[in-house]
This record gives C-alpha cells, structure tokens and sequence, in this order.
C-alpha cells in the first residue's frame, strides 16, 4: 500500500468494484502489478517510473507529458452532497493505487472472493505504469446548487465564451468532473479510467472521453519537440517544468489570486480540434509553412535560425513582406502577441477511425494549463480562430474547462479544499 | 455503390501511374537521392556549389543559409539572365529545395544573399544529356501570358454577374417577394461559388459577405447571404426564431448590394500569376471537400449543389486555362485530371433537376461519399498541378 493512512473504497465504491460480496470479507493479497520501481526485466527507467498522487500540485500536469492519454468528463448523478465527498475519497484511493502501479482495490483482478467479480478490471496485471497520473478537475457545471458548491466556484473558471469558427457538438461539451488518466503505456491510461468510470457507477456517468497518441507537446526540457498530424512540430515555445518561475507565474493559481482553495491548482481547457487533413494533405509544402510559420523539417521559424531560435517578427523577404506572415500560427499564439500572456500546452493527436465520408477522424485534443483562462488561453484562442491561417484546414468540436484543485495531502482526498476539509 | 466500384479502381491506377511517370521528388531535406541533390551553400561571402555538373532531369538544389541576412538562390539560363529557377525568402540557417527539370546545356548558379544587387558567387554549371526526355517547347511564355490575361476577365465577367444577380435578390427580398428570392438564391450565388478563391481573398469582405453562422463568435452581427438564406428557408431554424422585420431586411440587402458592388470595383485590376490560378483550382476543390460535400455551406436552403458544380466550373476553368501547357509538361497528368474532372461531372449530371440540382438533404449517404471520393480522386492529383507547371 502506498499510503497506509487511506482508510480505502467506501461501502458504495466496493459495491462498484466487485459486487456486494466483498463487503467485510478479509484482507487479501495486495495486488500490486508487476513493476513498482526497478524491475529487473525493464530496458527503460521510463516504463517503470511512477509520480507520486499525494503532493502539492496534482501530477500530469508540469509531469513529463507521457505518450499516451485517456481523459474523460463525468457527470455527477443525483446524488447527495457527502455522497460526492465519498466518490471523490474513492477516486483517490484508488488513483493512489493505480499511480503507484497497483491493482484499483485491495484484492487486485485475480484475487478475493470467488464469487465475487475481481475489484480490478485486470487490463493492467503485468504492465509497468508508464509514468501513470491521474489528474482531476471540476467544471463550472458542478458549482451549481445541487451540492452546496456554488459560493465556492473559483472566480477563474469562467463560461469559454463562443469562439468564431467553433462547430461545437453538444455531447462533446462540458462536463461537472474530469479525470486525465497519461501514460507511455495506452492500455495503462484506458485502465485507469475503465476503473474510475466503474468506481462511479449510480454516482457519476461519462458523458465524453477521448483516447490520445503522440504528445504534441513537450513540457520539459529533456523532451524533444513532437509533432502534431499535420506533421509539424508543436508546442515549441510551450512552458517547460525547469522554468519554475515561469510555472509559477502562468500555471499555478496562488492564494492571492482570488479563490484559496484553489492555491496550488491550475485550470485546464481541453479542446477537440479536428483537422481536415485531407486537404491539408493536398497543400503545398510552401503553403504548410507559410501556415504554420515554422519549417517543417527543423521546426525553426521562417525568419531564420534553428527550433529555439526565437521568431524574428520583423524579418522581411521578397517585397519587403515578412518572413512569417501576421496571420501564421507561430506569430498569432505567439506571448509577444498577447502581452506575455502564456499556457501550459499538454495536448495529443487523435484518430477516432473514419467519418462516414471516408475521411480519417484526425485532429489534436488540445489541453492546456493556465493560472487565468480570462486572460491567458481566450486572448490567444480569439486571436487564433479569428485570423489563424491553419482555421480552414481545423474546426473545433469539443470544448471544457475544468478548475485542477491542488494535489490532496496522503490523508485527503482531490478537492477536499472546497467543502473546507482541508 | 457497386456500380462505381471499378471507376474508383481506374482512378486510383491512374494516379500511380501519374506519380511514377513524373519521378516525383521527395522535398524533405536530407532524404532527397543523393545522385541529383546538390547542396548549395549560400554565405555571405559566397555561393558555394557541391557540384557544377549534373544530368538532366529533376535536379534537387538544397540551398542553406549560413549567412546572416535573408537569402535568394537562382539557375540561371546561360545568358546569365533568364530565371529558369529560384527560390527566395531564405532566412539565415534555413535550408529550402529548389526543384527543377533541367534540360541540358550551360547554367549559371548565383546567391543572392540581402536580395539585392546581381548576386555573388556566379558559378557556371553545366547539364550533361542523361538521355531522358524532357522534349516540350521551350518557350510557354506567351501561353502563360494568355492564361492569366483569359482568367482575369473571367473573373470579372463572373462578378458583374454576380452584381446583376444581387441587385434583382435584393429587391425580391426587400419587396417581401420571398418566392423569387428563394428562386433566385442558389444560381446567383453560382456566381460567386465559381470565382470563391478570388471573392473570398478579400479579408474585410469575405465575412460580411459568405460568413456562416457557425463562424460567428459572441456579439458579432451576422451579414451577408447566409443571415439572408437563415430567414428564407426558417424550417429548420432553432426554436425561437423570429423572422426579421422589415427594416433588417432592407440593411441587410442594401449592404449586400453594397459589399458586392465593392468586389466588383477590387477585381478590376487584379492581375493573376500562374500559381495562383493552379492554386486557385486546388482551393475551389477543398472548399467542395470541407463546406458543400458536407453539406454545411447551405445549412438552410440545402442548395449546396448548386455551389458544388459552381466551384468544379471555376476549377475546370483554371484547369482548361492552363491545359495546354500542361499537356506538353506532363500528359499523363492531364489525362488523369481529365478523365476525374469527367467522373466528378457524370455525379453532378446524374443529380441534376429541373435548371438546379436535388436538394442535399435529398442525397443518400451512398451517394455523398461518392462525390467525397471523386473530390479525392480528383483533388490528389490537381494538387500537383503548380509544382508541374510552375517548376
């Protein structure tokens, strides 16, 4: 057990788990899986590599952006107030666990009593973590009054306003909780939240989740830059966790800032953008660049220099016109443009098979972390679907925002903070 | 479906064929064959050549920066004079290609680091005879010249139109006469479907023109023929709509005719080059893929056929424009685009009602991902277009 303190699943959380029979029947084995800190057949430190749960500021968010994510958006049934206390200290335990490589209950998925479903789905039994986080957050719609949480709703989580070029669809949209489950392993993330949706079943219900390949950012210095599916590099610029001060500045919200709870959190947009890459597929080479305002082999801005060089607005070609053109992606979410304004960018690319015309269902699920939606990711959302030269080849589907409480001390649970449990 | 089945199969043979027959070159630095790539250093002090010989045929010259000012390379024709050809805008520590098919004889490579003066570096280069053939005529100047000066006044011819078309919608509009309106919608947008990529590069006018209403964001007014197409055909308009009284109706229609008299005035003097008519051809076809198959242009009056064949029309027209030369630079790519551009026609033809077409709501699912997959088979290989013609 990672954390003995934890007094482990409520009645109701069992009873989602494996059934009615397990209440009151002994300890069993642990169920740890395989790997929990140097496996002796591991090749890699990274498959085996787990983040703590418990801390000050929730993992999975300045974590190294792992290779995989499942995230999904909840919504809270009819349920009471401290019965929302419990899922809440129900997902942690079992988010404790599964972050720390073990089975989602005490028994595990080959354990307990035999005529009791297995308190783990057992998707995950021999694989290494993969660096899994569980990362959560509360919509605006979960500050309504249905559990008293209205006074407590974070002044910085604001309705998203409606961008231009949004083709929103509603069951895409919103949601009262999110859990971001990442890892290097795609089966580990779909584990955890199989488990988590099952926790909470008669307590809160899918509304949306989305599977992610090839992080398109990268959040630490070590990490090369990935690509997205039009095949250029993203998130060059992106906020990386060695630059505390910059992380302090732009990604955590501080006691000051106007809601205490929220001290150590984050807010978290998350945006479904499919890309027509069909016809992107179809546009010249000169014409991506001109798009993107990068090359697309370095990745280095138009107006000279490699990847990190920093983008020389001003440098201009063939008729004094600019090198990279005021409408190109790189020059529009550009801080320079938007008074300094940055965010934490942790997106991944999609694919969700194939539309019914054929064409692949491809795009990048956007996720980013800011201390300030208002001021940080609308500013640069409004400048990017009002000119962004890239709006004809991406529409945008899905939307949330979502308030990423602090971490939870070892013997609390996510977002004690707002029923002042803390 | 079945029936389309062995068409597709042509089509996609077809498109191999055309790949292979034309050597298509990879343009990712570093992965080009080795055996015509020359790299070109181009510093501020010189303009440095890998190698002054090469075969004839595609020649891949990949063109680093490694100066500190923005940089131009040329192939010169051996006058020293004649561009055969360039690349520009390279900024320092940039490498880009420049792709030609050279034929033999004597050349001249010069940097043009600053983009002013003749150049530094003069270097001759010689292209031996590699026995391929490239044979075409030489000289598509004038052909070139034609097709810019033909397309020029279509577009203008298409706008007046355009007007003409506007001005009588307007007044039905206004006057309350919403059967001829309705009547009048779709083929006087014809005009402007046709001439899209041209109306539409007009940033101010474009959305207070053609915006729909998906695109708008928080507060912004909503103008043009799409506020207009919402009112005609409210049928399926949320709950709560209301018809817009009088009044809006007349501000919205004398903007209309406002805005569309504007666009006449801009294209008086446009001039087009080449690659933006080959362009323009590739761009009408996305705006088919991603608003009309789709059926998300006309969201109200579902008249997107009509801006379909339209958008085809204008393409067809810049493909014609250019076919000539292209038949002499590359035939088996105009066979291909002819027979798609056939193909796509035979499914318009085959939609066709009355003067118009069938309503996109009246489509079957089997039928929309037909004309979805003959945009593809038509679209892939139009989109090589500019890179053959203008090499």
């Amino acid at each position: 057990m990672p954390h003995d303190d934890t007094k482990g699943l409520s009645r109701r959380g069992l009873l989602g788990l494996a059934g009615a029979g397990v209440v009151g029947a002994g300890l069993g084995v642990g169920g740890a899986f395989a790997v929990n800190g140097g496996g002796s057949t591991s090749t890699s430190n990274d498959v085996a590599s787990t983040y703590p749960f418990f801390g000050e500021h929730q993992s999975g968010i300045i974590t190294p952006a792992q290779d995989r994510l499942h995230f999904a958006a909840f919504d809270v049934n009819d349920i009471s107030r401290d019965e929302l206390i419990e899922l809440l200290r129900d997902w942690s335990y079992a988010a404790a666990r599964m972050t720390a490589g073990q089975a989602a209950g005490e028994y595990g998925p080959a354990g307990g009593p035999y005529d009791a479903p297995p308190d783990d789905t057992g998707e995950a039994l021999d694989l290494p973590p993969g660096g899994l986080t569980i990362t959560f957050g509360f919509g605006p719609s979960l500050f309504d009054d249905r559990f008293g949480l209205a006074s407590k709703r974070p002044t910085a989580l604001i309705d998203l306003p409606k961008f231009p070029s949004d083709a929103l669809l509603p069951e895409l949209v919103g949601g009262d909780i999110c859990i971001q489950a990442c890892s290097d392993d795609p089966q580990v993330a779909v584990h955890a939240i199989r488990n988590l949706s099952r926790i909470a079943f008669g307590r809160a219900t899918l509304r949306w989740s989305q599977l992610g390949f090839g992080r398109t950012s990268s959040t630490t210095q070590a990490q090369t830059t990935p690509r997205n599916l039009f095949g250029f590099k993203d998130g060059t610029a992106n906020l990386r966790a060695e630059d505390t001060e910059g992380v302090n500045e732009h990604v955590w919200a501080a006691s000051g800032d106007g809601t205490a709870w929220m001290a150590g959190g984050s807010y978290l947009v998350s945006r479904k953008i499919r890309m027509t890459i069909e016809t992107w597929d179809r546009t010249s080479l000169r014409e991506q660049e001109t798009i993107f305002g990068r090359t697309k082999g370095e990745g280095a801005p138009l107006s000279g220099g490699g990847e990190f060089t920093d983008p020389d607005f001003e440098q201009t070609g063939r008729d004094d016109a600019p090198l990279i053109d005021d409408a190109s992606h790189v020059k529009l979410a550009h801080p320079d443009t938007h008074g300094g304004a940055q965010i934490l960018r942790r997106g991944y690319n999609f694919v969700d098979g194939n539309d019914e015309l054929g064409r692949l269902n491809a795009g990048l699920f956007f996720i980013s972390f800011q201390r300030d939606p208002e001021t940080q990711f609308v500013p640069i959302q409004l400048a990017l679907s009002r000119n962004d030269l890239m709006n004809e080849y991406v529409r945008y589907v899905g939307s949330a925002i979502f308030a990423v409480p602090p971490g939870a001390s070892s013997s609390s649970f996510i977002g004690a903070g707002m029923f002042d449990l803390a | 479906m079945t029936a389309l089945s062995p068409r597709f199969g042509y089509a996609a043979a077809a498109t191999v064929a055309a790949l292979a027959l034309t050597g298509c070159v990879p343009n990712n630095v570093g992965t080009t064959a080795a055996s015509n790539t020359i790299t070109v250093d181009s510093s501020a002090t010189d303009c440095a050549v890998s190698s002054t010989e090469a075969p004839s045929g595609n020649l891949v010259f990949s063109v680093t920066n490694s100066g500190d000012q923005v940089t131009e390379f040329y192939l010169l024709a051996d006058d020293g004079l004649r561009i055969v050809g360039e690349v520009e805008n390279i900024g320092p520590g940039i490498t880009r290609d420049l792709v030609v098919l050279a034929q033999p004889g004597e050349y001249f490579t010069v940097c043009k680091p600053g983009m002013v003066g003749e150049g530094i570096g003069s270097t001759p280069f010689t292209v031996t005879d590699s026995g391929a053939d490239l044979s075409f005529s030489g000289d598509i100047a004038a052909q070139v010249e034609a097709a810019n000066a033909n397309y020029k006044s279509y577009v203008k011819d298409q706008i007046e139109n355009l007007v003409v078309g506007t001005e009588d919608f307007a007044a039905a509009y206004i006057a309350g006469d919403d059967d001829t309106a309705r009547a009048l919608y779709a083929p006087t947008r014809v005009f402007w479907e046709r001439v899209e990529t041209v109306a539409e590069s007009f940033g101010d006018l474009d959305p207070r023109m053609d915006l729909r209403e998906a695109d708008l964001e928080d507060g912004q007014e909503w103008t043009g023929w799409h506020a207009i197409e919402k009112d005609l055909w409210p049928e399926d308009a949320e709950a709560g709509f209301e018809a817009y009284d009088q009044s809006k109706r007349e501000a919205l229609a004398s903007q209309l005719v406002a805005d569309t008299n504007t666009l006449y005035a801009n294209v008086q003097d446009l001039e087009f080059t080449l690659d933006q008519q080959t362009n323009g051809a590739i761009g009408l076809l996305d705006e088919v893929a991603s608003g009309k198959v789709t059926g998300e242009e006309e969201f109200w009056s579902h008249t997107d056929l009509w801006d379909f064949q339209a958008n085809i029309d204008g393409a067809r027209v810049l493909y014609d424009g250019v076919r000539d030369i292209l038949v002499e630079k590359d035939a088996d790519l105009a066979a291909t685009l002819d027979e798609e551009f056939e193909q796509l026609q035979v499914l318009l033809d085959a939609q066709r009602e009355g003067d118009g077409f069938r309503l996109y709501t009246e489509l079957s699912t089997s039928e929309i991902r037909a004309f979805s997959d003959q945009v593809n088979a038509l679209a892939e290989p139009l989109s090589r277009l500019t890179a053959v013609l203008v090499l």
